[in-house]
Formats: structure tokens, sequence, C-alpha cells
């Protein structure tokens, strides 16, 4: 399925390094390859410290790299990009906008057509199950409502790919599912290509087309698991052998560093 | 019953004491109460009625026990001084208008402008490192003089019109704006920031959209500290040298022995200070109607 895909995001060698050459040097990521076909979901999973975050980072040009290649669309990442949405582990919502005026930031950013901006912010908000909220203030909505408005603000300027940094981490483990539940759904009618990063073993497959496994110390990419269960995936598909068995095999490989703190 | 005899003591207290005379959580509620105490309706009237007694114990008591009107006049003598400063023409030198115009004018300007630079060279300083470098030790040591000690310098340098005036408010006011400008603009959550610049935003547009609403409440703080002192900064620089104010007038007042007089000023600057909270936690609450009331009118001060 990923081989006949084209290639979204390629990274091939890619290293990096925090603080200065020396012993205070912290190599946070080390020789990372992978691509990324386009309208995939993929979910990258890892203890902490295993340089998840920082792979995302790079992906989003908030942070430089130090070494290797990473692509989007053929062309090198050197700086944040328009076409890309993001959702942070909490929610961001500026306090003092409302949650309409949050989810329209990226217009008002990227100087787009206001009138336009705010017919898809409401489409979206439909989407993401908001409707009758846009005048809300973001302090009068639960942790799950605020990561959904959250959602529906990186996909306002209709970007290309969708990072997620462990968008779901903050919240309670019943909210959590049903958050899994709707971002597939979201997936699926957006079509975005998708990259999630989370601690959650059981979100990774529930979620990812591919998981990429991560180890720390330094940030390795121990191993790319393809998922094949059919989709829409429900919280059955958690039960289904073929899920109990990625799942296992992930345990195994983070049992094998000994990397589960 | 206890609960009662406890309730009846408590009306002897002073009204503010009142709250704490809780029954025990676990007593039945007597629906047969005459009076709730710790209703806000019934803690205002007490407080008024608290605020009567002390002025009819200061009125009668000054008379009854034969103070003298220089130590402590009584409160008819005030009134009368407070009335005849009121009723006086808007421009004469004997009323309270032009001295309160002159000392509100020095307050305004001092408090605009020692503000605005405080805010300026704050966000500056936060938002450029080699400027902190070059800039912090050296309003540290300024911080660290006591501005009050210099009024006198800057009466001589800029003398006694309301230059002076304006001047010395500006001192005081600047620095605790600048202090929770630096503070408020430090403080922005970095995630913030990160969100716009995902989105590829200028660094005007991080400003604009992140920074300057997120430091918003921390300058508030710093602006409710600066009115007080602007007050305080005003007075002071017109005891040291001054034509007109209502500094002036007290110092007049206190030379004649009309202690009546000081007392009636007074009042007029409190009605100034009154005002200028208010006029700013009105404009407070536009500003930051984001947050809960209880927490944007928390102040750091003074």
């Amino acid at each position: 399925m990923q081989a006949e895909a084209e290639a979204y995001i390629r990274i091939e060698g890619l290293s990096k390094t925090f603080g200065k050459p020396g012993a205070d040097a912290v190599l946070a990521l080390s020789d990372v390859s992978s691509t990324i076909p386009k309208g995939s979901f993929t979910t990258v999973v890892g203890p902490s410290g295993c340089g998840k975050s920082t792979l995302l980072r790079i992906i989003s040009g908030l942070l430089d790299y130090s070494e290797g290649v990473v692509e989007m669309d053929g062309q090198p990442i050197n700086g944040t990009r328009r076409d890309v949405g993001m959702v942070f582990q909490s929610s961001i919502l500026l306090p003092w906008r409302t949650i309409l005026e949050n989810v329209m930031l990226p217009a008002e950013v990227l100087g787009l057509d206001m009138a336009a901006a705010r017919t898809r912010a409401m489409e979206l908000l439909k989407m993401v199950r908001l409707e009758g909220f846009e005048k809300k203030l973001p302090a009068q909505l639960s942790g799950g409502m605020q990561q959904r408005a959250s959602i529906a603000r990186a996909l306002l300027h209709d970007p290309k790919i969708l990072l997620m940094d462990e968008p779901f981490g903050a919240l309670d483990a019943l909210t959590r599912e049903q958050m899994n539940l709707e971002l597939q759904r979201i997936w699926i009618e957006s079509g975005k290509t998708v990259i999630l990063i989370t601690h959650s073993i059981p979100e990774a497959i529930f979620l990812g087309d591919v998981v990429l496994v991560m180890t720390p110390r330094p940030g390795t990419l121990a191993r790319v698991i393809p998922v094949d269960l059919p989709r829409p995936r429900t919280l059955e598909s958690m039960s289904d052998p073929a899920f109990a068995a990625v799942a296992s095999e992930i345990r195994t490989l983070f049992n094998h560093v000994g990397s589960l703190d | 019953m206890a609960t009662n005899s406890a309730r009846a003591d408590d009306t002897a207290l002073p009204a503010v004491q009142a709250p704490r005379a809780t029954p025990p959580r676990t007593a039945p509620k007597k629906p047969l109460r005459r009076f709730d105490l710790e209703s806000p309706a019934t803690l205002r009237i007490l407080s008024a009625l608290l605020l009567v007694a002390v002025l009819c114990f200061w009125e009668f008591g000054t008379r009854a026990f034969g103070v003298p009107k220089f130590l402590v006049p009584p409160l008819s003598d005030v009134l009368a001084a407070l009335w005849q400063g009121l009723s006086a023409g808007l421009l004469a030198r004997d009323g309270y208008w032009y001295h309160g115009f002159i000392t509100l004018a020095e307050i305004l300007l001092g408090f605009g402008i020692g503000s605005a630079i405080g805010l300026a060279l704050g966000v500056a300083i936060s938002q450029n490192r080699v400027l902190e470098a070059l800039i912090q030790p050296y309003v540290a040591a300024f911080q660290s003089i006591p501005k009050i000690a210099i009024v006198p310098i800057v009466i001589m340098w800029l003398g006694y019109g309301i230059s002076s005036k304006v001047t010395i408010v500006c001192m005081l006011t600047f620095f605790p704006v600048l202090v929770t400008s630096v503070a408020g603009f430090k403080a922005v959550d970095q995630d913030r920031i990160d969100l716009l610049r995902s989105l590829s935003a200028t660094p005007w547009q991080i400003f604009r959209k992140a920074k300057l609403p997120s430091a918003l409440p921390y300058v508030f703080a710093g602006l409710d500290m600066a009115a007080a002192f602007a007050v305080v900064g005003a007075i002071v620089g017109e005891f040291v040298g001054a034509q007109a104010g209502l500094g002036v007038l007290i110092l007049q007042a206190d030379a004649q022995m009309d202690t009546g007089g000081s007392f009636a000023v007074l009042v007029v600057l409190s009605l100034i200070g009154i005002a200028l909270t208010k006029a700013l936690a009105m404009v407070r609450r536009r500003v930051l109607h984001w947050m809960p009331a209880e927490k944007s009118e928390r102040s750091l001060g003074p």
C-alpha cells in the first residue's frame, strides 16, 4: 500500500545535536531515515527522551537539524512552511479570543481572505463537533473540546500535512479514546497526511497506517511496523489479534532496549 | 441558645469581623432568624453605621474633650473648609479647583509619560538580549536610589513650575511599569510563540497577537502601583517646591495652623486617588475582559 503511494516526506540520515560540540552536547536524534507517503497516517511512538518531539519539530521547521536530509514535496525543509498545520500537546488556544477567532488565527497570520476563512472555520467547527461554541471563550470549554478546536485551527489554512505532538496526552483515558475515533474520522474526511507523536502504544496502533518505533539515548528509529487493520477502525479493533501482535512487538522492543522508564 | 447569644455579641464588633461568626456547620438552619449577619446587604448597612458612629465620635468627642483645633479639628470644621474651597471660582487662587487641576495635570501627565516610557523600555529590554545586558545594570542601580531623595535636585533643575513635578511623577511611575512589563513579556508562554512561528508569523505578528496580550495582565498590575505612586510623587514634589497645587495648599494650611483646611485638602486628594483607581479598573476590565474578574483585579501592590 505504501510502496505505490507518492513519497511526501523523505528523511535520510537525520541527526540532531543540542548544545555546542563537546562534552555538553546531547545527541537527540541519530541517523533517522524514513519515508512518509502522501495521505497516510503515520504514528511515532517511544518513551520520553527518544527524540520523537524533536523529529516532529524538525519536520515542522521550528527546529533546525545538524545532519542529514529532510524533504517535503521534494524540497528541503529550512524554516516553517505555510502548508503545515500543527497540533500541540496543550491546545494553546489564546484565552482572549473566542473559539471562532482562535480557529481563524492562521488566516490572519497568513493574510488569507477573511470572509472565506470564516466560512471554512464554521465548517471545520462543525466537523470537530463544536457548532454553537464559536462565540465561547476557551476557558468555557472542556479539555477535549479545546483540543478539537485546536485541530480545527490547524486545518483552517488547508495545510497539506498535519503534525500532531502528543495531542491527547493531557486528556483522561475515556476522552482520549473518543478523540482517537474523532481524529480517525477527521483524517478520513480531510484526506491529509498526518504524523502523530504519542507515548501510548495502543493509540499509535489504533491510528497509524504505519507505526515508527523510536528508542532513546540516542534517539533512533528502531523499527517501522505497518498496521494491517481495516478502516475505519473501531474500539473493537483493539481486541483484534493483529492489534495485539503489533502491541506485543513494540513492547518486546522497548523491553529489549530497557527503555520503559 | 449559644449561637444566638454569640450573634448578639457580634453586633457590637466592627462589621468586618462579622463573617467569622459562622455557627457550627452541623447546626440546622433556623428558619426564624431575624436578620442574616452574613448577607451583603446587612454588612453594608453595618459598615455605614460604623462610619456614622466614627464620624459622630470625631465631631462630638473633639468638642466634649476639648481637643485643640490645631491637633484634631472637629468634623464640622473640615466640612466647612471643604465647602469654602469647593465653592470658590475655578481660577480662584484660594479655592481647590485651580490647585486641584494643577495637581491632577501633574499626576496625569507624569503617569502617562512615565508609564509609556516604562512600557516601551520594558518591551525593548525583554525582546533584545543585547539591550538587556547594556541597560539592565543601570536600571537596577537607578532603581536602588530612593526617588524621593532626588526631588530637591529635580526642583533645583526644573524650577517651581509644573515640569519638575511631572518629572518626579514620571520617575516614580516609570519603574513599576518597567519591571512588570519586563516580567510580563518574559513570562509569555513559549507554546504560544511556537504556535505562531509554526504558521510562519512575522516577529511583529508574534508580538501583536501573542506577546502583548499575554503580558497585559502584568502591565496593568504595574499601572496600578504606578497610579498610587503618581499621587505621592506629585504631592511630595509640591511640598518641596511649587507655586500651586494641593500640596502647596496643605503647606499653607499647616503654616496657619488650619488643620481643618489640611484635612479638607486630604479629602480632595483621596477623591482624585479613588477616581484614578476607578478609571484604571474600568480600562482594565475592558482590555482584560477575557479574564475572570477576581483575577484581572488582583494587583501586586502597593
